[in-house]
């Protein structure tokens, strides 16, 4: 099976900075995958890289089957991600919000709400401007439009940050979900403890490039490889009962 | 592209009926300009009334470069710029948005100038159809143009003073020739007025042409 991030030698610049020097990575369909790094590795580039925002100027890089080199518009819309920007309009709702992007993503009118419903967003808080919401639940509203979207890939840069206990279990319980649903998850965090339980592979990003080697991750997280090659992605065994816990629809994942 | 353009300017549509920016502040804005040059040539009348058109557009022009700056921060804010890249949406459905977002904006902005030069400068209209169709042939101009040089200037550092710069000399022949048609419109010379008026219509067709087509790679790379 051709695997979603397909990285040979892929640099990118950030001005005249080679935010990525010569990444070698692949990510398996179904994988979640951490990314681990100091600040300034270069994780968040990768993910941007991912999503085609940012150009690979030189090796190879293929993400859903697109050739980023060639053309990286094609992957957009079929990528979500979550960065540290809130990506929605301060001035409208959470509801205006969440209805634009998902009709700008041409999905149904329903999974909108099912994605507010699923992030808790749908009661009074759904007529709130965004401006008027505190940074947990500016991410959630950023999660919403996310799941409302069905991505084939999730990008996620610190998805843990601002949130609280159960926000976290949150978006933990929605990755499961995503990867149950076929697709699959790349994140960065530095919630160190959180990331790998759930992750089911750990890939060190060290000053713009893969480190292979990892020792310190895979002797700390059993069943946790450290190579950027693919692995088959373990099952979500908890996924249903996430499905259960939350009482409701798995919304809006593809 | 026309779903995408109505979605984006629906939705900017909803932003300033959520914000108002448009009714409570380039409007006012507008206004005051408008007092401004009475006060400035109040002493002789008569040079205000043979002024109003070329200070009706003027106060246009202002009001013009406030509602494009709003329309473009709106959208660098927060990493609004990256979820438009990744939303899918046709970036020329994004530019006819968003021009027509502006455009309705500074439609209801001359609509106030005109009622403003009525009862300040005692302007006296001639030629209705004229003034209304180069009202609208300007705006489209104007709301063209400064789409693509308001996301030009968005990515950049200094939008705020680069916007002006980028888009008054641009936008100039609009200028020149919205004061002329108007001109002809409030003197009831309609036939020197049709001819401004073409021009003015090629100036929008050009712009929302290039705009179509530029926007896409404007977005990208600034």
């Amino acid at each position: 099976m051709e695997p979603v991030v397909h990285f040979r030698g892929a640099v990118s610049l950030l001005g005249r900075f080679p935010a990525l020097a010569g990444v070698d990575l692949d990510v398996a369909p179904g994988e979640i995958v951490l990314l681990q790094g100091p600040n300034g590795a270069g994780k968040t580039t990768l993910l941007r890289v991912c999503a085609g925002l940012v150009a690979v100027v030189a090796g190879s890089a293929r993400v859903l089957g697109v050739d980023l080199v060639a053309d990286r518009r094609p992957v957009r819309p079929r990528v979500g991600l979550l960065g540290h920007d809130s990506g929605l309009y301060d001035d409208l709702t959470v509801a205006d919000n969440v209805r634009f992007w998902a009709r700008a993503g041409k999905t149904a009118a329903g999974d909108a709400h099912a994605a507010m419903v699923r992030l808790g967003l749908d009661g009074r808080l759904a007529d709130v401007p965004v401006a008027r919401l505190s940074a947990g639940q500016r991410r959630r509203a950023s999660l919403a439009v996310m799941v409302a979207r069905r991505p084939e890939l999730w990008l996620l840069d610190e998805p843990h940050a601002a949130l609280d206990q159960e926000g976290r279990d949150l978006i933990d319980g929605l990755m499961r979900d995503a990867v149950a649903a076929g697709a699959t998850v790349l994140f960065a965090s530095h919630e160190q403890d959180r990331a790998t339980a759930i992750a089911h592979r750990v890939v060190a990003v060290t000053g713009g490039t893969v480190d292979a080697k990892l020792p310190a991750v895979e002797a700390a997280t059993p069943g946790v490889t450290a190579s950027g090659t693919p692995r088959p992605p373990a099952p979500a065994p908890d996924a249903a009962s996430e499905h259960r816990r939350q009482g409701g629809e798995v919304a809006g994942v593809a | 592209m026309l779903h995408d353009a109505l979605l984006v300017v629906g939705k900017d549509l909803r932003l300033e009926w959520r914000s108002r920016v448009t009714t409570n502040q380039v409007m006012p804005f507008a206004v005051l300009v408008l007092v401004l040059f009475a006060f400035a040539l109040d002493p002789d009348r008569r040079i205000l009334q043979e002024a109003t058109p070329g200070l009706f557009w003027m106060a246009v022009l202002f009001s013009a470069l406030l509602a494009i700056q709003r329309a473009f921060v709106l959208e660098s804010h927060d990493g609004v710029r990256d979820a438009l890249r990744l939303s899918g949406l046709d970036p020329a459905g994004i530019f006819l948005g968003k021009a027509a977002g502006i455009a309705v904006h500074l439609l209801a902005v001359e609509l106030v100038l005109g009622v403003g030069v009525t009862l300040f400068y005692g302007a006296h209209v001639g030629g209705p159809l004229l003034l209304i169709v180069t009202c609208l042939a300007a705006t489209a101009g104007l709301a063209a143009a400064g789409s693509l040089y308001g996301v030009l200037a968005a990515g950049l550092r200094l939008r705020e003073t680069l916007l002006p710069l980028l888009l008054l000399p641009v936008v100039a022949p609009v200028l020149i020739a919205a004061t002329q048609a108007f001109q002809a419109g409030f003197r009831q010379a309609s036939g020197e007025g049709w001819r401004w008026f073409g021009l003015l219509a090629i100036f929008a067709l050009i712009y929302t042409s290039i705009g179509i087509f530029a926007f896409d790679p404007l977005m990208e790379e600034s």
